[in-house]
């Protein structure tokens, strides 16, 4: 779209369109010609990965929809008749419930290489950012999904999550009130929720043309977060990267069919094959799996924040963590300004890089910590980790980018494929081994 | 770091932690016994004949308690099921049209459903019809409502049996160490009458300690230990013996706890044969396909150095 486009309609037909509506061309250079950096690894390949689930999310949620009934007397009977009665019903819910997990998993990794890369930096911040609401959507969309076949956990979570509400002060229970429909989770919510669930991937997907329109102005980044600076740094979209997007999809397409035909319901929680029961509360109430590392931070937060040595509670326990959840990912918003570093890679980047890696392995024991009872020595350990998660955007990004110095920046991407094979082919020679085995070094 | 880099020492590492997670998330309860299961694996499949004894532990048994409410006399004769059958027996001389695969037309389940009277609406008059069930009918329910099975159990409600293995954490394993696993209960516990001490149920111990054996904080004796499980108020329900099987299958406790968790995993998961012989077709498909698309991939990038 920013670059100069070469498109040239071929038939009349094609010229008549070309003139009133250039849909074929805004297609073409988009996907076909786009010059894309000849450098990308698979790791650049979750966008493509993620866009099908998209499709696949909702083609599937449109069927269930067909047989499924937002009632709380009949939704678990109905979720269990496409299970038993519906043709491929038992495919398609399951396609759809483990498809949200491998949602989520591409889109952790999505994100994790766009911290790694740093290309949240300029000139791709509000790129940057859409992604950041379509992460936000997706976690509504998924909590709300979660809810509509009305089993223990789906009830009790909707409980836990929306009481959260009534922690802003003043109007909190109005929200509260609003989101439950009424004075408790009840058919109000799970119809709202099912409207709601509905509504928000078509959402998603217009952001998701936004997110794609922000790439295509400034371009990829790419591994060694060096800009394009000739046409011989890329390669056209098509078919260089539709063949190696196809590939990755298709091996992903291998994780998803293990769990969709062979551990549908690892994933999930037991108790949600128990219909909701208002009465009986879960002994241990958790939410999804891809929600852990923010359920954690909720949780951490075990004290009131008040003014010292008076008894003024200024937040509260319960408001703190609520706030301490949701900056955790607004915070991801105003990443492009805490990280002033002019470096994107973290290739070049040898101090920063371990801070990330420690910061990837903290989301990790965030996620570990939030499926464990909220008993010491759990707390104290999220604690500790939330700590950390913030203090890598707020104090050790901001710091580094100051004290740290980056290596050589090889002049072009093209010089650093060439380092890249170099370095491939010294570390292969036993002979020309060199010790540390660590990145090679750009060529000067 | 690329990508296959990563997922390397992903492989490596995450076996780990999945077992250390599973090993915090058990309570104290016994360790669950691990029978091989027919089900279980990339091709496992239900046996039939097991299933169909399982039903009988179920009919004859379980659902004096529990009710299968999302289960229907024609989900048995479905492919995959307990009764279904593929062709018409010859020995009941059905006329040659009638398709016994169809689970409507199956003899042995359209048996099954007419031994039941079935309360089904009200009739032409509008007085409450009561007729012999068919394969469409739900299996009957023991109990009218909820207070009902409750005030019959003292107190507790006996779980409907649907979703039973897939509604507990490693269900299979659970339900058989549960039903096979009754003991006597240890010296130290008092458990209360009308309950029954299982050291596979998670319930709670603690409280039921004789008080000789705690101190005056109400704590545990050090020299004992705590045993593990809890009382239910569920008894014994199988004895050898209690069941006659028809196919000369031993007819043990055990033997029984074995076939009716297949049968009650086959209720929970009636697609389970579909589900994995179209998952062998899937994945035989896209592995033949990332292979062609790989080969693409190196056939297109040939030439360019990336």
């Amino acid at each position: 779209m920013s670059h100069e486009s070469t498109y040239v309609p071929g038939t009349g037909f094609e010229r008549w369109v070309d003139k009133r509506l250039p849909l074929v061309r805004l297609g073409y250079d988009s996907f076909i010609d786009f010059p894309t950096p000849k450098n990308l690894n698979y790791w650049y390949t979750f966008g493509g990965i993620l866009s099908i689930i998209l499709v696949w999310q909702i083609v599937t949620g449109i069927v269930l929809a067909m047989h499924y009934t937002a009632h709380t007397d009949y939704a678990f009977q109905s979720v269990e008749m496409i299970m038993r009665d519906v043709n491929y019903g038992w495919l398609l819910r399951y396609a759809h419930s483990n498809g949200a997990s491998m949602f989520f998993i591409a889109v952790y990794l999505h994100i994790a290489r766009g911290l790694y890369y740093g290309s949240y930096k300029e000139p791709r911040e509000i790129l940057w950012g859409l992604g950041v609401v379509i992460f936000l959507l997706m976690m509504g969309t998924a909590f709300m999904g979660y809810v509509l076949p009305w089993g223990q956990m789906s009830y009790w979570g909707a409980t836990v999550i929306t009481s959260l509400a009534s922690a802003v002060p003043l109007i909190g229970d109005p929200i509260k009130t609003l989101l439950w429909g009424g004075f408790a989770v009840d058919n109000p919510t799970l119809n709202r929720f099912y409207a709601l669930h509905y509504l928000m991937p078509f959402l998603i997907a217009g952001v998701v043309i936004l997110h794609i329109w922000a790439l295509h102005v400034p371009g990829n980044n790419n591994p060694s977060g060096v800009e394009v600076k000739t046409k011989k740094d890329t390669v056209p979209f098509h078919p260089y990267y539709t063949v190696k997007d196809g590939f990755a999809i298709v091996c992903f397409f291998i994780l998803f069919a293990a769990f969709l035909f062979y551990m549908p319901n690892t994933l999930g929680h037991p108790d949600n094959y128990i219909e909701a029961d208002p009465m009986v509360t879960p002994a241990h109430i958790v939410p999804e799996w891809y929600f852990l590392p923010f359920y954690a931070m909720l949780r951490a937060i075990t004290f009131d924040i008040g003014i010292p040595f008076t008894d003024i509670v200024l937040i509260n326990s319960k408001l703190g963590g609520v706030l301490v959840m949701l900056g955790s990912i607004l915070i991801l918003f105003v990443l492009p300004w805490l990280d002033r570093s002019k470096v994107r890679s973290m290739r070049y980047r040898p101090v920063a890089k371990l801070w990330l890696i420690l910061f990837f392995l903290d989301v990790c024991l965030l996620g570990w910590l939030g499926a464990q009872l909220a008993e010491q020595p759990y707390i104290l350990i999220s604690q500790l980790a939330t700590a950390y998660y913030f203090a890598y955007f707020l104090i050790v990004l901001p710091v580094l980018a100051i004290t740290e110095t980056p290596k050589a920046l090889p002049r072009s991407i093209s010089e650093s494929v060439t380092a890249d094979k170099a370095g491939m082919r010294k570390r292969k020679t036993p002979v020309g081994m060199t010790a540390g085995g660590s990145h090679p070094a750009p060529a000067e | 770091m690329t990508l296959k880099r990563t997922l390397a020492a992903l492989g490596a590492v995450l076996p780990l932690a999945l077992a250390g997670g599973a090993s915090a998330a058990e309570g104290k309860i016994k360790e669950l016994k691990e029978p091989s299961w027919t089900w279980e694996g990339i091709f496992g499949r239900y046996d039939q004949q097991q299933l169909q004894r399982g039903y009988q532990v179920y009919r004859e048994v379980c659902s004096s308690c529990h009710s299968m409410k999302l289960v229907a006399f024609r989900h048995l004769a479905e492919d995959g099921g307990p009764f279904y059958l593929e062709e018409c027996p010859v020995e009941l001389g059905l006329p040659s049209t009638t398709d016994c695969s169809d689970p409507a037309a199956n003899p042995i389940v359209k048996a099954l459903a007419a031994d039941y009277q079935i309360e089904a609406g009200v009739d032409d008059s509008g007085d409450p019809l009561i007729r012999p069930g068919l394969p469409a009918d739900y299996l009957p329910s023991p109990y009218a409502n909820r207070q009902q099975a409750m005030l019959a159990n003292g107190g507790a409600y006996p779980p409907d049996m649907s979703l039973l293995v897939k509604s507990r954490v490693k269900g299979r394993n659970y339900i058989y160490s549960l039903i096979t696993g009754y003991e006597e209960p240890p010296a130290i516990l008092d458990v209360p009458p009308g309950q029954y001490y299982n050291p596979y149920y998670p319930g709670d111990t603690a409280s039921m300690v004789r008080e000789e054996y705690l101190d005056e904080e109400g704590h545990i004796l050090h020299e004992y230990e705590l045993p593990p499980g809890g009382a239910f108020k569920m008894a014994p329900p199988l004895q050898d013996g209690i069941v006659t099987y028809e196919d000369g299958s031993p007819e043990t406790v055990d033997q029984y706890a074995r076939d009716v968790v297949s049968f009650l995993q086959w209720s929970s998961e009636p697609k389970l044969e579909q589900r994995k012989e179209m998952g062998g077709f899937v994945m035989l498909y896209l592995f033949a396909f990332a292979g062609i698309v790989y080969a693409s991939y190196r056939q297109i990038w040939r030439n360019v150095e990336h």
